[in-house]
């Protein structure tokens, strides 16, 4: 799906009426299956971004198209037709304590079902080859048949991105999937997620803390910066500068490694993996 | 003594905590002097000599086969009547809850409601107060002379009654609960009733469970009252037995309301430790 976004000024999707705006003028086009990472400091309107393009907020100004059609000019069931064809992924895996993994990952099919279908799937799993397969990408294909509270914070993150790969939308919105994974398991989580999206065409737009995740796994890198866009780059193309510019007085979350590797272009891909802020 | 006392050493709350419980107790009195509360009147000869031969009346209680027959019979018609009148309730409460279940709106996902969805829940919030502010027991007189004298009119009265307070409280549930699941499932794209079994009933079911037995519970003692304006039961049996000054059989009959509740509170637990 392409996703057009021209001059759009948005609050963050808790904020009060007259709050500050989270996201301001901001211009950006995706074309139909690219991959897109986006970097910046807490509270540079990353997540509000995500929200304004998976029409979960309206923005006060400026004009969004996906796929050549504005969504707020559509009736409301288009509007619902039109989510369904787009996947947010929340931080957040938002999963109910009581559901097993099974139905939380099949829940991710919803929009593509009709009500019948999807009760009868409550009383027996209509895809469970698929949610299997799905949840074995991510390594957690044994807890299947477990209930969503006896995962740790980990896992649960796991299963909402098996909701996501099982989902097959136009459009990927994931916010943060890496916030509690460890190193070696955000990184085959990425693999995973950039393999299915090429495979499919389906444009992926992903905010991530993980500097160097983010140049190493995506084409193409945002830069957001107190809600304007900082850059947008091939990620080869992002120096240091660019990233000392888009961290200034947030350099911790940055974890240091500009300092510490000076010889390296990037010079992130060393560092310790960056501090984790959850929200 | 308190004289000498250094001021930082005293209560400041205490004068306002004096106040207040002064300031209750005048608001109170003219409630108990309205209500005709004399409580001394239960300790004078007059009342205590045949409250109490009717109180030694209960033991022992009457449980002699053709009774027992009779109780077990008028027993399992109150559970029945709770039963369905619950069921009937269930019937008219779920739909009207969804309806005005705020969380479950998906033009509230963006800013404020529209118009209308608002509209229509307020209405079926007011359909929900008429349900429940009429008495069981009205609704029952009601019914008794429409559908004439036995559990049909017990059953009816319970079914709507029960169906506003149902429905009200299964709304609070699902709202006051953790509305994260069920939002982002409408958030991309999933219909309301998908949104609901998918992500607010896996979230709720414990509560509501609970809630519903609890109902249960309370439809079995409504049911003895509703037996006193004919509605059929155990109440039925109990007003019988009252006015024939059968103290024995009385007592066997709430034995049996002890029982009965008792084996709710365990139905009740059990399900929650289920479902948790």
């Amino acid at each position: 799906m392409r996703v057009q976004t021209k001059a759009i000024n948005a609050r963050h999707p808790t904020a009060q009426k007259d709050a500050a705006m989270a996201l301001k003028s901001l211009n950006v086009l995706v074309e139909s299956g690219e991959q897109l990472a986006v970097i910046g400091p807490s509270g540079s309107g990353k997540t509000t971004m995500l929200y304004v393009l998976a029409c979960a907020i309206q923005p006060a100004q400026g004009e969004l198209m996906l796929g050549g059609q504005d969504p707020w000019a559509l009736s409301k069931s288009a509007l619902q037709t039109l989510r369904g064809r787009i996947f947010l992924a929340p931080q957040m895996p938002p999963l109910p304590p009581r559901q097993r993994v099974v139905t939380a990952v099949l829940a991710g099919k919803l929009p593509q079902q009709g009500l019948m279908s999807s009760l009868r799937s409550l009383f027996y799993p209509s895809d469970i080859p698929g949610a299997s397969e799905a949840l074995e990408q991510f390594d957690v294909g044994d807890k299947i048949f477990d209930r969503v509270d006896r995962l740790s914070g980990g896992e649960r993150q796991r299963v909402g991105l098996a909701r996501a790969l099982i989902a097959k939308p136009e459009l990927w919105l994931i916010d943060e999937p890496l916030s509690a994974l460890d190193p070696s398991r955000a990184e085959q989580a990425l693999q995973t997620l950039t393999s299915a999206a090429k495979n499919t065409q389906t444009t992926m737009i992903c905010t991530l803390h993980h500097v160097e995740m983010a140049l190493k796994h995506f084409p193409r890198v945002l830069g957001l910066r107190e809600g304007s866009l900082l850059f947008d780059l091939p990620a080869s193309q992002v120096s240091k500068d660019h990233l000392a510019e888009l961290y200034a007085h947030h350099e911790d979350e940055l974890a240091q490694p500009l300092q510490a590797t000076e010889t390296d272009v990037i010079g992130v891909a060393k560092a310790r993996p960056a501090v984790m802020h959850c929200r | 003594m308190s004289a000498t006392l250094q001021p930082q050493m005293r209560d400041p709350a205490w004068v306002g905590r004096v106040f207040w419980m002064l300031a209750g107790l005048v608001l109170l009195w003219p409630m108990l002097v309205l209500s005709e509360f004399k409580p001394w009147i239960l300790l004078e000869p007059g009342a205590l000599t045949p409250a109490l031969n009717f109180l030694s009346g209960f033991f022992t209680p009457r449980f002699d086969l053709e009774f027992l027959q009779l109780l077990a019979a008028e027993t399992w018609r109150t559970v029945a009547i709770a039963t369905c009148g619950i069921a009937l309730a269930l019937v008219l409460a779920i739909p009207l809850s969804l309806a005005a279940t705020r969380s479950l709106s998906i033009s509230a996902l963006t800013g404020r409601m529209g118009v209308l969805p608002s509209f229509v829940r307020q209405a079926v919030r007011v359909i929900l107060i008429g349900l429940r502010s009429v008495p069981e027991l009205v609704w029952a007189l009601v019914f008794v002379r429409v559908v004439g004298l036995g559990p049909t009119s017990g059953v009816l009265a319970i079914a709507l009654a029960y169906g506003g307070m149902l429905g009200k409280v299964y709304c609070e549930i699902l709202e006051s609960g953790e509305a994260h699941a069920t939002r982002s499932l409408l958030q991309n794209g999933s219909g309301r009733l998908q949104a609901f079994f998918y992500g607010l009933l896996p979230q709720n079911a414990a509560e509501i469970t609970s809630y519903t037995v609890y109902r249960w519970e309370c439809a079995i003692r409504s049911s003895a009252v509703l037996g006193f304006v004919g509605a059929g039961g155990i109440g039925q049996q109990l007003d019988t037995s009252m006015k024939m000054f059968a103290a024995n059989e009385v007592c066997s009959l709430l034995l049996v309301f002890v029982a009965l509740v008792w084996l709710a509170d365990r139905v009740s637990a059990w399900l929650r430790e289920t479902l948790a």
